[in-house]
């Protein structure tokens, strides 16, 4: 068990990673209830963003000084293609059968997927990342590397911007108003349209933050990253209770640390064996989420919403 | 009124695209065509997008230039090969219809491919039902050929199904001899990604490691899925084995790798063919150095048989690099020229019907010096070449650490 303390730490790292793409398709859901399964492929749109940024720029550039501008160029290009996405997408079905946008989501998803693999140089093998340079820090039982720095940074700090957005702002009341009834808040002279918008917007935001996290930790981006990160995001979102930011990143801590226990300990219990390990992460990942949703469908922090007239 | 007429668009597309089906079913058989030589299809089954499409593209141009030298060189009187190139997107689903697409084409008579075991799997049967020669540069898995008891009582799996590549059960224990007695390492923490190729390859490395001696730290399995790779990582580093075995192929175990030096796991990471590739360097972000891969045959640069395929290749100015397999698929395609050159040489210089069949028994006749040294298979369809090399990352390229012959 002397390995406790780094598989904690190894969980709550991919936990913060899941917790930052969740945001997105929380707040999403929580203003037009749409899952939008594109979210993933906009997360990986924002990696290559990144590492186009990086490629322009002059070689030898020191990481500490590119680091923010790739930040800027991989949150431009998802929220460009996000924003495009609600536009020309999603807009057109509002009002539709909640089917029909949920279709054109996971069409979007192949799509984008495809053009980057077609299109990009060298991204049907995936691209190579920049690596932060230093470590591994040893702390005791625990290893991290710069690039878990930067997560253990980015998700409290981009948490608690949106806290404030939310809570504190016009926009940020008029997104909560719209949450809770868009046609009333139409009434109230809210434009809903830009609030939808801006969620749509801050979303592809935080996942380009952590697509340059998943960058910075696995050493590449990929065309196929988006597909089951995304996937994980959503249930990170499902199992805190969608709708909530707060359990957004709540649900991505929990099931990151779920799947890091699950490798390490699960083929120890007797009579496991077969059902541990490496391989069978993902699976018990989704059994957790349905044992949440049998006994607390609303998830972890989610309230019971009463059926609206 | 708008509804009748949409019936009647969509009738008509229906029965247009019918037809378009019917036309393109009865195509030209191999007969003659205007100029009067016959033409012949080579079939490619390879990933050609995806991770593992580089080592895919290899195959196909490299099957390519294999029937370009023999139009050139006029090898088969009367017969003219072109090759028909089929992505299987390393999926076991993918290869099954391009197996079924290859039979249902008449000029085809052989096939080159695939890449992966698993998705060998899915073909062979199609294949032997067809009476198609099946040569593939890459497959491994010994059970393809001599059956799942491979280790206790061999038997021939399919007629049609012959490889240029060796097998893992050559591989897997010449590595583990390497680890054993040229590296000294004694505990060993086996890894695989739980595919056909992986699984097979990490048993028999264990099998031999063992018998020589050494220990197992432990084994765990990844998800090809994932990237995340920490909480393995972690119990690996916790292990305190000597050396880790990976069974898979390099878009796992680049990032695996990298992840294990990170941790600060010091320990070479060694895998087999699927994992001797320059992105597996790449993937591994400089942090590849010492890692250890065995491929089979010998480096195909050292050859000198070898030399004119790698200056006509680069002649031949193909977009993607031959990579691993180049070799063994110049070699492949070549069995097959070399099966239609005897077929069509006994029946008086013209294909006879049911050419099929007698490729098949012409290729278990076969014998010739290819680009990777003697080519003939055995009564299993396996490759009679038992040649296999070590490749350790040196100055962030694969270099040569040693090559020999596996003798039991």
């Amino acid at each position: 068990m002397h390995e406790l303390p780094q598989q904690l730490a190894n969980g709550l790292i991919l936990g913060a990673l899941y917790g930052l793409i969740a945001i997105g398709y929380t707040m999403v859901y929580g203003i037009v209830q749409l899952i939008n399964f594109a979210h993933g492929e906009i997360f990986m749109t924002g990696g290559f963003g990144a590492l186009t940024t990086y490629l322009i720029l002059p070689s030898g550039t020191s990481l500490w000084l590119a680091l923010p501008l790739m930040l800027v160029g991989g949150v431009i290009v998802a929220v460009l293609i996000a924003v495009a996405a609600e536009r020309f997408a999603y807009r057109p079905l509002r009002g539709a059968p909640k089917l029909a946008p949920l279709i054109t989501a996971i069409g979007l998803s192949i799509a984008l997927q495809q053009v980057v693999e077609q299109f990009y140089p060298g991204a049907k093998s995936g691209r190579s990342f920049p690596q932060l340079p230093g470590g591994p820090y040893v702390f005791g039982p625990i290893t991290l590397q710069p690039a878990d720095f930067y997560l253990f940074i980015a998700a409290p700090l981009c948490m608690g911007a949106l806290a404030a957005f939310v809570g504190k702002t016009r926009t940020g009341r008029g997104m909560q108003a719209t949450a809770q009834d868009p046609d009333t808040a139409k009434l109230m002279g809210i434009n809903t349209d830009r609030i939808i918008v801006i969620a749509f917007a801050l979303g592809a935001a935080f996942a380009a933050v952590a697509s340059i996290g998943w960058g910075l930790r696995y050493g590449q981006v990929s065309p196929a990253m988006g597909f089951l990160a995304g996937l994980k995001a959503f249930t990170a979102a499902v199992l805190g209770g969608i709708g909530n930011i707060y359990g957004a990143m709540l649900g991505g801590l929990v099931l990151g640390v779920a799947e890091a226990m699950a490798t390490a300990y699960i083929q120890e219990v007797p009579g496991m064996q077969q059902l541990g390990g490496g391989s069978w992460a993902n699976v018990w990942a989704f059994v957790l989420l349905i044992v949440v949703l049998l006994v607390r469908p609303q998830g972890l922090l989610g309230e019971r919403v009463a059926d609206r007239a | 009124m708008r509804k009748s007429s949409l019936l009647v668009v969509s009738i008509a597309v229906t029965g247009a695209l019918t037809l378009s089906a019917c036309g393109s079913r009865g195509e030209k058989k191999a007969g003659d065509d205007a100029s009067g030589s016959t033409v012949v299809t080579i079939g490619v089954d390879a990933p050609l997008t995806g991770p593992l499409a580089p080592l895919g593209l290899g195959i196909q141009h490299s099957a390519e230039l294999a029937a370009k030298i023999a139009n050139d060189t006029k090898e088969v009187p009367g017969v003219t090969f072109k090759v028909k190139a089929l992505d299987d997107k390393k999926s076991p689903q993918e290869g099954q219809s391009n197996a079924t697409a290859l039979v249902a084409d008449k000029t085809v008579l052989g096939v080159v491919g695939p890449l992966n075991s698993g998705v060998a799997q899915s073909m062979q049967q199609i294949f032997e039902t067809a009476n198609l020669a099946e040569v593939s540069p890459a497959n491994t898995n010994p059970a393809l050929t001599q059956g799942e008891k491979f280790e206790t009582e061999k038997k021939r799996q399919f007629k049609s199904y012959f490889r240029t590549a060796t097998t893992d059960a050559i591989q897997g224990p010449f590595a583990a001899q390497y680890a054993y007695n040229d590296l000294s390492k004694k505990k060993a923490y086996l890894i695989d990604d739980k595919k056909t190729y992986g699984v097979g390859l990490v048993a028999a490395f264990q099998k031999e490691f063992t018998k020589l001696g050494g220990a197992v730290a432990g084994s765990d399995h990844i998800d090809e899925n994932n990237l995340d790779f920490s909480a393995v990582v972690t119990k690996a580093k916790a292990a305190g084995a000597d050396i880790i075995y990976y069974g898979g192929e390099y878009p796992q175990s680049g990032p695996l790798s990298d992840q294990l030096k990170k941790a600060g796991v010091t320990v070479p990471v060694m895998g087999g063919d699927g994992m001797y590739d320059p992105e597996y360097i790449n993937k591994a972000n400089k942090n590849a150095e010492g890692d250890l891969a065995t491929s089979v045959g010998a480096p195909v640069e050292t050859l000198d048989s070898a030399k004119k395929f790698v200056a006509d290749y680069a002649a031949a100015k193909y977009a993607d690099p031959y990579a691993a397999y180049g070799g063994y698929s110049y070699d492949a395609a070549w069995s097959i020229v070399q099966g239609v050159k005897a077929v069509a040489a006994a029946n008086g210089g013209k294909l006879p019907d049911g050419a099929r069949g007698k490729v098949v028994e012409a290729l278990s006749k076969v014998s010739f010096d290819g680009v990777t040294g003697k080519v003939a298979f055995d009564e299993y369809g396996d490759a009679v070449n038992k040649q296999l090399t070590v490749y350790v990352v040196k100055g962030g390229t694969w270099t040569v650490a040693k090559s020999g012959t596996y003798s039991g």
